[in-house]
């Protein structure tokens, strides 16, 4: 269905102006069909204005990126030069070897803190994305005492700046006695809202047909739900284990965790970071040892980035299919 | 919108019945919410109300929270002057950032979206790398940094346009726009990507049809097909824009020092870590808490009839 109705948008003469009868029979062909054109409506002009923005956005983001990245590199006579400059001479990996070493010499190995942060991420970031989603499934297709409320529930959690909610949580860990385990980091992240809201959202998306269909050959609750709703919205879930994971990643949980033993990577690295820059903000002089920090935390979200974002692809199983 | 559904409050007996009945019938669907909620009310439900309540104490932490009544709402609004400056701030930042962030994330996850697949994954990288990393945007320190060796600075300097570097963090006259700015660079985050992968489960074939009904360009492909079907995902992306653009604040304290030069980077979430963190006044914190949480309320639901959501 799919094939036949891109072959007629390839013979609509709006689409391709001037289009030679050769070119026309290679977009025939299927197999180039799907990666030559892909969508209709696509002019020159608006590609020059999606690239024009993109090129002015790509360079107010990147340009600090690059900055951070270089100056991690740069050795400490090149940090002070004036005028600044643009591109490292010497570059060199001091600045991580200076971090690398302070790490050597903290009390706890140093790979011990990069277990701790490595569990409790994985941990967490699978519980939530599948938990999360097993909530959002009913309380997006099924109507019953109590959705609606616990949905409004998550949202106003969402709108509820933290700080005041510390002594709080911090009396029901103790309460539960979770208080310096790795529970009192992975429990509170696993029920956190924003998972259910996402999930739920894209849910929608879904055709009440399909679910109903399936329904009727007799698949259960749980059956639909894993071998039918999941794969559709595949994008939304590998999303939301990036933002799981880049969470709990960048949490400290300082307020829960007293054990040097059981303290996570970012808590040890900035630790490094600031008994070792002293005071003052923007200390110029502390930017590599800050900078190679910022890098070397920022290396298994990225890696985790690339790995979710290059399956980010089309889910197209409903395709067809109209409500 | 946030009305909690009262199961039984003055329904007749056959509707408590029949209550108890949809309960039954729905076995399965609390089978599967079960397990995430339970850990949502202990973990998150719990400290927010609790945090709700304590906002009419007096709270130290040290002794038991003693009852105040209204009195922490009355000294916010009639005797607190700071509060007023962050409430000022927090709203012009708000309104200023809010929209504009939320217009950015949507606008350019659509351009990145036109993209053939690996330089739209490069672009995407680009794009969020900054909230990737919770301490990337320090790097603005030594961009925008008061002494001679900032880069700003120095080169504004060879250039001769000033004598003297410029103090771009504690000058009032500066300060808020250069905020502004790392603000918005930061800005392309948690709803960006999810706009990303919203396009991602558009279904295709609707472009199609549309291409036959009359559709002429991409532009009106936006309006007319992406757009109407985006509209759950657009929900989800305007509730955490409010979240992000009125917690404004951390970064803020860590770029222009805490407190800043006259409060003029002061707002509501700096009043709440001030009184929070530093005071240890928690029951007033949280009456400013309550108040900004309430702000946010209204604004999303303001959203959610623009977008027209109903839910």
């Amino acid at each position: 269905m799919t094939k036949e109705a891109t072959i007629i948008s390839a013979d609509n003469k709006e689409i391709l102006p001037g289009a030679l009868p050769e070119e026309l029979r290679e977009y025939t062909k299927p197999k180039k069909l799907r990666v030559k054109k892909k969508r209709v409506n696509r002019s020159i002009y608006g590609d020059f204005f999606v690239i024009f923005f993109l090129v002015l956005m790509a360079l107010f983001m990147g340009l600090p990126l690059y900055y951070s990245i270089i100056n991690a590199f740069k050795p400490i006579n090149e940090l002070f030069i004036f005028p600044p400059r643009f591109y490292v001479v010497q570059p060199t990996m001091s600045n991580f070897t200076l971090v690398m070493d302070l790490a050597q010499n903290l009390w706890v190995p140093f790979s011990r803190y990069l277990f701790n942060s490595i569990f409790v991420s994985v941990t967490v970031t699978i519980a939530h994305v599948i938990l999360a989603s097993m909530a959002a499934y009913p309380l997006e297709k099924a109507k019953f005492p109590g959705s609606k409320g616990l949905f409004s529930l998550v949202q106003l959690t969402l709108l509820f700046t933290g700080g005041t909610m510390a002594i709080p949580q911090y009396v029901v860990m103790a309460c539960l006695g979770l208080v310096n385990t790795y529970w009192a980091l992975i429990l509170p992240s696993i029920g956190g809202s924003l998972g259910l809201f996402l999930m739920k959202q894209f849910m929608a998306g879904i055709p009440n047909s399909m679910l109903e269909a399936a329904k009727i050959d007799g698949a259960n609750e749980f059956t639909i739900f894993w071998k039918l709703v999941m794969p559709n919205v595949k994008p939304a879930w590998l999303t939301l284990s990036i933002f799981a994971f880049q969470a709990i990643w960048n949490a400290t949980g300082s307020n829960f965790i007293y054990s040097e033993e059981l303290k996570m990577l970012p808590t040890a690295l900035n630790q490094i970071y600031a008994a070792d820059a002293g005071t003052g903000v923007g200390n110029v002089a502390r930017q590599g040892a800050a900078a190679a920090v910022a890098l070397i935390l920022m290396i298994p979200p990225i890696i985790l980035f690339i790995a979710t974002q290059s399956n980010v692809i089309e889910t197209m199983a409903f395709s067809g299919m109209k409500d | 919108m946030f009305n909690k559904k009262s199961d039984n409050s003055g329904v007749p007996n056959e509707n408590k019945k029949n209550t108890w009945l949809e309960i039954k019938k729905n076995k399965a669907n609390y089978l599967l919410i079960a397990p995430y909620m339970i850990l949502f009310l202990i973990f998150t439900v719990v400290p927010v109300v609790a945090s709700m309540l304590l906002s009419f104490t007096y709270f130290n932490m040290l002794q038991w929270p003693e009852w105040r009544g209204w009195l922490n709402y009355q000294r916010l609004f009639l005797q607190d002057d700071i509060f007023l400056i962050g409430l000022k701030n927090t709203l012009m930042f708000a309104f200023i950032l809010g929209p504009i962030s939320y217009v950015c994330c949507f606008f350019f996850a659509w351009l990145v979206n036109e993209l053939p697949p690996k330089i739209r994954a490069f672009m995407t990288l680009l794009f969020y790398a900054p909230s990737m990393c919770g301490s990337v945007f320090t790097i603005w320190l030594y961009i925008f940094s008061g002494d001679a060796h900032g880069l700003i600075n120095s080169y504004l300097m060879e250039l001769g346009w000033i004598k003297s570097p410029i103090q771009w963090f504690t000058n009032t006259g500066y300060n808020v726009k250069v905020c502004i700015v790392i603000q918005l660079w930061l800005s392309l985050g948690t709803s960006f990507l999810s706009f990303i992968a919203g396009f991602q489960t558009l279904d295709k074939t609707y472009f199609e049809a549309g291409a036959i009904d009359g559709v002429k360009n991409r532009f009106q492909e936006l309006i007319f097909i992406t757009v109407p079907s985006m509209r759950p995902q657009m929900m989800f992306g305007a509730v955490m824009q409010i979240a992000s653009s009125f917690g404004i604040g951390p970064v803020l304290r860590r770029l222009g020092g805490f407190p800043s030069t006259d409060y003029s980077l002061n707002t509501i979430e700096t009043h709440i870590y001030d009184y929070g963190s530093t005071r240890y006044e928690m029951g007033y914190a949280s009456a400013v808490a309550f108040v900004l949480c309430i702000m946010m309320i209204v604004t999303r639901n303001l959203m959610a009839r623009l977008i027209r959501v109903n839910d």
